[in-house]
C-alpha cells in the first residue's frame, strides 16, 4: 500500500486512539484512514462520540493527557505527525497545519487584545518586527472581512459578537498560509446568517489560497453547501468515505442513509385547523432591561420584547423563531412569568395569569410546563428519574402511589422502559433524557407545553425521533405547544404556525408553507437562504 | 470610572464607620478600665479624678459623639496607661509588624503561587499529592502551635535560631515562616484549582494549536487568567496576616502592633485598643480595594466595561 499517495497533503493510516479503562468503549478512534487532497475540503460527519474531534485532535498533536495513540501513521510533508518531537511539533501547530474551534468566543483568551493574540503567532513562528506584524494582522482582519480593522486590533474578546470572534480565529489559523486548516465544528455556536457569512469566507479563503480544508460538522447541511469529499463516522470508525455527490445521492452504508434521512428538511408539514378557545393568549407583551447602569445613573434601556401578541389553540404548536438575542426565550418566559413583563395581558385556560398573585401563580403554573434546551443539566444528578416525574402531581397533591404508578405509564408513552423507574440520569443518553423531561414535564397534564430549544442539543437522528415523539404525544393529549427553536428547519417540520422574531418583535407570522414559500419580510428571506444546504437543494 | 471609585470609597468609609461605633460599644460593655489600671486600694477621689481625666464621667452619647470626631480627625487621644500619644506608641511598633508581615507575605506568595501552578500541571501525580498534603498540613494547623513546634526544634533541639525577641536577621526567620507557611499553603490550595480551571479552557488549547511553547501557556496564557481568583485571596491574605500577627507576634516576643494589642486589652487601655482596631479594620479595608483596583487591571472585561 503507498503510504502516502501524490497530491495529499495529509494522509491517515489506521490510526487508533484508546480511551482509558472503564469508558464505554474500548477506542475513542479505530483504524481511521482518509487523505485529504491538496485545495479539497473534506468533511468529517458524524454525531456525537463518533470520534470526529478526537481525530482532529490526534493530527494537531492535542489529544487530552487521558487518550494515546495506539498505531497507525499520519503523514504530513514526509513526516509522520504520531513521531515527531515537540520542536517538530510546534514548529508544524499554527505554521502549516491550523485548527478553528467550535465556540469562538471561549477560543480567545479573554485578557489578550485580539489584534495581539493573532500577532502572537507571527512572533512565535516569524523573526518579524513589531510594526510589520501589525500590519500583517490588519491585513489579515481584511481578508477575513472585520470590519474597521484599526479599531478592533486593540478590542479585547468579549466586546466582539461570536461570528466576529470567529473572524479572528480564522485570522489566527490562516496567518502564516498553512496547508491545512483544520475547523472543528467552527459554526454550530453561530446564528444561521452568520453561518452562511463564515461558510462563504471558507470557500473564498479556499479559493484564493488554495488552503486544504478538514471541516468537522455534525451538519449535512452544511456538508452539502461546502465539501467536495465526505468522511462519515461512527462509533470511532469511518464508515463511509466518499465524492460530495457520491455521499450525498447515493449513499451506500445505512447509517449514512438513516444520518441523511434524518436531517430535516425545509418543508411544511400537512396544514391542520384549531377552532377551538385559545389556549394562550397573550397581548402587547413587553419587556425591557436595563444595561450598563450603576449607583448614580440608571444606563440605558433595551427592549427585550417589544409589544408582542401571541394566541395558541388547543392542539396547537407555534414555533418562534429566531437569532441569539432575537427576545425568543425572554418572550417564553414572560408567558410563564418566570420574568414579569413590564407591561402586557396573559390569559391562560380563560385565567388571567398576569393579575395572579405568588400563591395562585405557583398552582397556576401546573397547566404550563418547559422542555429546556440542555437535558443534561435539566435533571437532578442525585434524584431516580421516575421520582422526577412523579414530584410534579405530588405537590401539587396527588398521593405518591398514584403519581409512582403515572411516573411508569409516562416513561412507557415517551418509549422508554417503565422499569428504568429507580435509574439516575446518568445512566441514560442524551436522547433518553430528553424523553424524561418531556415526560417529567406532561406527569401535570399541562394545557400548553414550552419547548425551549428543546431538541438544538441533540443528534440530529435523535432530534427526529424527539420530534415525531413530541407530536405523536401532541396528538393524543392536545396539549398546546410554543416551541422555540433558532433552526427553520425544525420549526417548519413541527409547527402550525411559525413567528419570526427580530429585535423583540413579531415581524412576520405564517404557516410554514406560506414562510417558506411566500415570505414577506427581507428577515425572513435572508433567514431562509442562510439555512444550510438551502442553496444546494435549489441548485439540486 | 470615577463614580465606581466614589462608590468603592463610600461603602470603604461605611464599613469604617461600623468598625468604629462596635469597638466603643464592645469596650463599653465588657469592663471598667479603671478597675484594671488602678490598683484596687485606691481611693474613691482617685478612681472620680482618673475618670474625669478621660472622660469617662459624661454621658455615653457624649463620649461616643467625641470619640467619634477625634477618630474622624486622626486624634486617638493618649494612652490610659502611660499618658503618652497612642499614635506615638503605635508609630513605634508598626515598623516591625510591617517587617514581618511583609516577610511573610512574600514566603507566602513565592512559595504558595509557584506550588499551586505546579501542583496544577502535575495534576494526579505524586508532587501534585506531595504538595497538597503540605498545603493542608499548612493550613489545617493552628499556627501558634505551628510556631511552639519551630522553637522546640530549631531553638531548643537544633539550637540554630533564637527562640524570641528582635536583634538579628535570624530572628525573623521563624516568626515569618510560622506565618507565612500557613498562608502559603492557602494560597497552593487556591492557585492550583484556578490553574485547573483555567487549563480546561478552549483558549488554552488554541494557544497550542497556534504552536505556543508549553511555558509559554502556562506563564502568558493561564496564570493571567489564573491570577483573578488568586488575587482575590492575596488580597484577604494580608488582611488576616496582619490579624494572625497578633498570636505570632506573642509566640516570638516580636515587638510589634499584634502584641501591642494583647497588651492594651488585657489592661483596658481603650484608647490604644481602639486605634488599633481601627487601624487592623483600615488594613482589611485598604487591602480590598486594593483587590478591587488589581481586579480592573487583571481582567478586561472589568476594565472594558466600567469605561462604556
Amino acid at each position: 500500500m503507498n503510504d502516502h499517495p501524490p497530491g495529499a497533503v495529509i494522509s491517515l493510516r489506521d490510526v487508533s486512539v484508546s480511551l482509558p479503562e472503564g469508558s464505554d468503549r474500548k477506542y475513542a478512534i479505530r483504524n481511521v484512514s482518509f487523505d485529504l487532497k491538496a485545495g479539497e475540503i473534506l468533511c468529517v460527519v458524524g454525531e456525537s462520540g463518533s470520534g470526529k474531534s478526537v481525530t482532529a485532535q490526534a493530527i494537531m498533536g492535542l489529544l487530552p493527557g487521558n487518550l494515546r495513540c495506539e498505531s497507525g501513521s499520519i503523514q504530513f510533508a514526509g513526516r509522520d505527525l504520531l513521531r515527531v518531537d515537540d520542536t517538530e511539533r510546534r514548529a508544524i501547530t499554527g505554521r502549516q497545519i491550523a485548527m478553528i474551534f467550535q465556540e469562538p468566543t471561549a477560543a480567545l483568551n479573554p485578557v489578550f487584545r485580539v489584534g495581539d493574540l493573532v500577532a502572537e503567532t507571527f512572533r512565535i513562528h516569524t523573526k518579524l518586527s513589531g510594526t510589520q506584524i501589525r500590519q500583517k494582522v490588519l491585513d489579515l482582519f481584511r481578508e477575513v472581512r472585520l470590519p474597521e480593522p484599526e479599531r478592533l486590533y486593540n478590542n479585547y474578546p468579549h466586546q466582539l459578537s461570536g461570528g466576529q470572534c470567529q473572524r479572528v480565529m480564522i485570522a489566527t489559523a490562516l496567518a502564516l498560509q498553512p496547508q491545512v486548516l483544520i475547523a472543528d465544528e467552527p459554526t454550530t455556536a453561530l446564528d444561521v446568517t452568520t453561518q452562511a457569512q463564515i461558510l462563504k469566507l471558507l470557500l473564498d479563503l479556499r479559493r484564493e489560497t488554495g488552503t486544504s480544508i478538514i471541516f468537522i460538522t455534525h451538519d449535512f447541511g452544511v456538508v452539502a453547501e461546502l465539501a467536495d469529499r465526505v468522511a462519515v463516522m461512527r462509533h470511532g470508525e469511518v464508515v463511509e468515505i466518499g465524492t460530495h455527490q457520491q455521499v450525498l445521492q447515493h449513499p451506500q452504508h445505512d447509517y449514512t442513509k438513516a444520518l441523511i434521512a434524518a436531517v430535516p428538511k425545509l418543508e411544511a408539514g400537512a396544514p391542520r385547523t384549531f377552532n377551538g378557545p385559545a389556549v394562550l393568549q397573550a397581548t402587547h407583551i413587553r419587556k425591557s432591561f436595563r444595561s450598563g447602569g450603576n449607583f448614580f445613573s440608571r444606563g440605558r434601556s433595551v427592549d427585550a420584547v417589544a409589544d408582542v401578541d401571541v394566541t395558541l389553540h388547543r392542539g396547537e404548536t407555534l414555533g418562534l423563531v429566531g437569532e441569539s438575542g432575537s427576545g425568543k426565550s425572554t418572550l417564553a418566559q414572560c408567558i410563564i412569568r418566570l420574568i414579569d413583563p413590564n407591561a402586557g395581558e396573559i390569559n391562560i385556560d380563560g385565567v388571567r395569569f398576569s393579575d395572579l398573585d405568588k400563591k395562585a401563580l405557583r398552582h397556576a403554573r401546573a397547566k404550563i410546563q418547559i422542555v429546556f434546551q440542555d437535558p443534561y443539566s435539566a435533571l437532578d444528578p442525585r434524584q431516580k428519574i421516575g421520582e422526577a416525574i412523579a414530584e410534579g402531581p405530588m405537590i401539587h397533591g396527588m398521593y405518591g402511589g398514584e403519581a409512582r404508578t403515572r411516573a411508569r405509564s409516562l416513561l412507557k408513552d415517551v418509549g422508554l422502559d417503565p422499569e428504568a423507574f429507580d435509574r439516575y440520569p446518568h445512566e441514560f443518553s442524551g436522547g433518553q433524557r430528553q424523553r424524561i423531561c418531556i415526560a417529567r414535564a406532561l406527569a401535570l397534564d399541562p394545557l400548553l407545553l414550552i419547548a425551549d430549544e428543546a431538541v438544538s442539543a441533540l443528534d440530529v437522528s435523535i432530534q427526529a425521533q424527539i420530534l415525531e415523539l413530541l407530536a405523536k404525544l401532541q396528538k393524543e393529549r392536545a396539549f398546546a405547544m410554543l416551541f422555540i427553536t433558532h433552526d427553520l428547519r425544525v420549526a417548519s417540520k413541527i409547527c402550525d404556525r411559525i413567528a419570526v422574531m427580530r429585535q423583540g418583535r413579531i415581524i412576520e407570522q405564517a404557516t410554514p408553507a406560506d414562510i417558506l414559500l411566500h415570505p414577506q419580510q427581507d428577515y425572513t428571506r435572508e433567514l431562509l437562504a442562510a439555512v444550510p444546504g438551502a442553496q444546494h437543494r435549489e441548485s439540486a | 470610572m470615577l463614580r465606581f471609585w466614589l462608590v468603592k470609597l463610600l461603602r470603604a468609609t461605611v464599613t469604617l464607620w461600623l468598625v468604629v461605633t462596635s469597638v466603643f460599644i464592645v469596650l463599653r460593655t465588657s469592663g471598667d478600665p479603671v478597675q484594671s489600671l488602678l490598683p484596687p486600694d485606691a481611693t474613691i477621689e482617685e478612681i472620680e479624678q482618673f475618670r474625669e481625666a478621660w472622660g469617662l464621667d459624661r454621658p455615653l452619647t457624649e463620649q461616643y459623639a467625641k470619640y467619634v470626631v477625634n477618630m474622624a480627625t486622626g486624634d486617638f487621644g493618649k494612652s490610659y496607661r502611660d499618658g503618652r500619644q497612642v499614635t506615638t506608641i503605635i508609630a513605634e511598633r508598626v515598623p516591625w509588624t510591617l517587617f514581618l508581615g511583609l516577610t511573610a507575605y512574600a514566603v507566602a506568595v513565592l512559595l504558595g503561587v509557584p506550588l499551586g501552578i505546579l501542583a496544577a500541571i502535575r495534576r494526579n501525580t505524586f508532587v501534585d499529592r506531595l504538595i497538597m498534603s503540605f498545603a493542608v498540613f499548612g493550613f489545617a494547623l493552628p499556627n501558634f502551635f505551628f510556631g511552639i513546634l519551630l522553637i522546640l526544634l530549631f531553638s531548643l533541639n537544633l539550637r540554630m535560631l533564637p527562640s524570641s525577641g528582635t536583634g538579628t536577621w535570624m530572628h525573623v526567620i521563624m516568626p515569618a515562616a510560622t506565618l507565612g507557611l500557613t498562608t502559603a499553603g492557602a494560597l497552593a490550595r487556591f492557585t492550583r484549582s484556578a490553574m485547573l480551571d483555567v487549563l480546561g479552557k478552549v483558549y488554552i488549547r488554541a494557544a497550542a494549536a497556534k504552536g505556543v511553547s508549553f511555558a509559554g501557556r502556562i506563564l502568558r496564557h493561564a496564570l493571567p487568567n489564573a491570577a483573578i481568583p488568586v488575587v482575590t485571596v492575596m488580597g484577604l491574605n494580608l488582611g488576616a496576616l496582619l490579624g494572625g500577627a497578633i498570636v505570632v507576634e506573642t509566640v516570638f516576643a516580636w515587638p510589634g502592633v499584634g502584641r501591642l494589642l494583647v497588651s492594651s486589652v488585657s489592661s483596658r487601655d481603650l484608647a490604644v485598643v481602639q486605634a488599633l482596631v481601627l487601624m487592623i479594620a483600615a488594613t482589611m479595608v485598604v487591602a480590598n480595594l486594593t483587590v478591587d483596583l488589581l481586579y480592573g487591571v487583571l481582567d478586561p472585561r472589568i476594565r472594558v466595561a466600567s469605561k462604556d
